[in-house]
């Protein structure tokens, strides 16, 4: 017979079985689709809320934080301008929020049935991204209504800021969603918790509205990185990689690291307390 | 021939004295301040599982019995590694698939053809195996018509039959299934049992946990006794289950078991209850036609807008006999306020044949079944003795008079 299994206590603290998430890929992309499908049904427009929800907030923003507060906005329309903010912030806020709440809301199948629990929030960015595609969509159609076109790279810089976003914001997930299981105050936090990010990220101004000094603590933001850069692009084709992506691509990857072990720390209760 | 299933010295440890399965940091901070930690009362400890050692053979189907609290659920919840053990290995020798309740991951939003790839994929099927088998799911679930309507316009006994379909269609070495059967309409039971039935004589192994111990007989062909986390009696499931009867009837009353038992929504615990002779003691022994009542200790952490309790006994052949059911105009004016409150009744009598009846009560809190326990033990029935006559069976008695006199 092909399958063994040995159950022994758990004592193995940080340990990732590879292999067994590579076994459970199925369930992983299902859980996945599930989230897609689910997500819009019994709502009157459906899939456009993804398209309304950036354009609203931008056209508030640039209501309120450009012409009202006039927040400098470089070479940009301050709509343009905040739109690429948001785009980015918004894939970070919403893989955050999901991945949290994943565990809580599939309690009854993490009771009755096992699987690696850690495809949960992973699942839930993966399912996010699918909004990020067609907020993208929006941003250069956004961009090439208005004249400008950006250069090449940006093929090259978005992928990466991505991976960057994705990693931080998997790694406050599985951490969030691990405290979550036990302490149901996160999904009350979690909203004051994002928004304090957002107004600590670049969204609404430039990091150059920063003392330079200072501007370190805004690279440790793993938006950062990846919404200058691609501002710069839209105007200039010169690309340089700036140090502050290095340093929001080493906190993501720490973030990422400090929450596997403290999910995986966490993982075998999981089923006894949720 | 080598056991497909070896269990070794398996023990589990559970904290309680918490009322809530979640807790709210507030409280933790509360706690760490109010008791310094030198002052903390150690977490109650409690072993649900003590020390459990067996083997299964590949075929075999081993059926678990125990009382409420006895750690069947538990020994279920390992063997399918919802839960690690605190001690203790075990090892098995194929792939696993558990039915602790069929629908699991069901979304009510999804139609039956994408809940049938769903439910599939969270059990343990690849999604090839799934489409391999999904006419003979969609027919043998009976809902050919319904495939693409969503499942929350199913009725409950389709959402039941698409739920146990789909399960049933699992091929995994070794079956663990809890209850499963407590479900559905008395044709689908028929219909489920006869699915296990197959499983089993297509060579897998079948771990059954069950209170209905005809089932039990008539399906296992070895059957483990537990008591208090562990094995008191293992063997043939007619020896077992004579055994579990006996054992029931010796303590003295039908009772709770070894904790309260929480209703599925918080909403109230059920801290005792026992069934009482004509002269309000403990009995597991009444006296057919006579009165018959009963004392119940609630605590309600909610106030009810209508509360019904049900006491109901099923007799040898798990056919239920008798259902006893509170008024509900019995909450409203007395629950104004959460707490511990006692409830007591009694019936006139019940002419109920002699024999051993297993006792089963519901709690249904605001028109829904919040606490269901199919099995607080067994009483039994004793004759009057007056009343032995030839010729007499059926599920009830009753008592009559004859006149016989001649024709003119």
């Amino acid at each position: 017979m092909s399958y063994n299994y040995h159950i022994k206590p758990r004592t193995d603290l940080f340990s990732l079985d590879l292999k067994e998430l590579y076994d459970f890929r199925e369930l992983f992309f299902i859980f996945a689709w599930r989230d897609i499908k689910v997500r819009y049904k019994q709502t009157v427009i459906g899939i456009l809320w993804v398209v309304f929800q950036p354009l609203v907030t931008m056209l508030i923003f640039t209501i309120f934080f450009g012409r009202l507060a006039r927040i400098p906005s470089g070479s940009l329309p301050y709509s343009l301008f905040v739109l690429t903010g948001l785009v980015f912030w918004n894939f970070f806020a919403n893989s955050l929020t999901h991945a949290s709440l994943s565990l809580v809301e599939n309690e009854n199948i993490i009771k009755k049935v096992y699987f690696p629990k850690i495809i949960l929030p992973l699942a839930a960015v993966v399912t996010t991204s699918v909004d990020l595609a067609i907020n993208l969509a929006i941003l250069f159609l956004y961009a090439l209504y208005l004249g400008f076109t950006p250069s090449w790279q940006v093929l090259l810089i978005i992928p990466i800021g991505l991976i960057v976003i994705a990693t931080a914001a998997s790694g406050l997930g599985l951490l969030l969603a691990s405290v979550n299981v036990k302490y149901r105050d996160v999904r009350y936090i979690l909203p004051f918790f994002i928004q304090i990010m957002l107004f600590l990220s670049p969204v609404i101004y430039g990091s150059d509205l920063i003392d330079p000094s200072q501007r370190i603590f805004m690279a440790i933001n793993p938006t950062s990185g990846v919404i200058e850069t691609v501002r710069r692009l839209f105007t200039q084709s010169n690309f340089t990689f700036s140090p502050d992506f290095a340093v929001s691509a080493l906190v993501a990857v720490v973030i990422f690291l400090i929450g596997l072990a403290y999910f995986r720390h966490t993982e075998r209760f999981f089923a006894d307390i949720v | 021939m080598t056991p497909i299933i070896e269990v070794h010295h398996l023990s589990k440890r559970y904290r309680i004295g918490r009322a809530q399965s979640y807790f709210s940091l507030r409280d933790s901070i509360n706690h760490f301040f109010t008791k310094p930690l030198f002052l903390r009362n150690r977490p109650r400890q409690f072993w649900s599982l003590h020390n459990l050692s067996f083997q299964v053979e590949p075929g075999q189907v081993l059926g678990i019995i125990g009382s409420n609290g006895a750690g069947k659920s538990t020994l279920l919840k390992i063997l399918s590694r919802i839960t690690p053990p605190t001690k203790g290995t075990v090892d098995l020798h194929g792939r696993v698939a558990s039915l602790l309740e069929v629908g699991t991951g069901f979304h009510p939003e999804l139609t039956g053809r994408e809940n049938i790839f769903l439910n599939g994929a969270i059990l343990g099927m690849s999604q090839k195996e799934i489409r391999a088998k999904f006419d003979e799911i969609t027919s043998f679930a009976e809902i050919d018509n319904f495939l693409d309507t969503p499942v929350k316009h199913y009725s409950s006994g389709m959402y039941m039959r698409l739920a146990f379909a789909v399960a049933a269609h699992l091929e995994p070495e070794i079956l663990l299934v809890d209850e499963v059967l407590a479900v559905g309409d008395h044709q689908f039971q028929r219909k489920c049992l006869g699915k296990m039935r197959d499983v089993s004589r297509g060579g897998r192994t079948v771990i059954f946990v069950s209170h209905n111990l005809e089932s039990i007989k008539s399906l296992c062909t070895q059957a483990l006794l537990l008591d208090k986390g562990r094995i008191i009696a293992s063997g043939s499931p007619q020896d077992v289950v004579s055994r579990y009867i006996n054992n029931n009837l010796q303590e003295n009353q039908v009772d709770t078991g070894r904790y309260p038992i929480l209703a599925q929504d918080n909403s109230l615990t059920l801290l005792s209850f026992s069934l009482l002779n004509s002269r309000h003691k403990p009995s597991h022994t009444l006296i057919s036609g006579n009165e018959i009542h009963w004392s119940a200790s609630l605590k309600f952490n909610r106030l009810p807008q209508s509360f019904n309790f049900v006491i109901a006994l099923e007799n040898e052949n798990n056919s239920r006999v008798v259902t006893i059911a509170s008024q509900p105009s019995l909450s409203a004016s007395v629950i104004t306020k959460t707490g511990r409150f006692t409830l007591a009744g009694s019936c006139p009598g019940i002419n109920l044949q002699p024999g051993y009846y297993r006792c089963a009560v519901g709690i249904r809190f605001n028109d829904q079944t919040v606490l269901y326990q199919p099995s607080l033990g067994f009483i039994t029935i004793r004759d009057n003795s007056t009343s032995m006559y030839p010729g007499q069976n059926g599920l009830v008695r009753t008592d009559s008079v004859w006149h016989i006199s001649h024709e003119h």
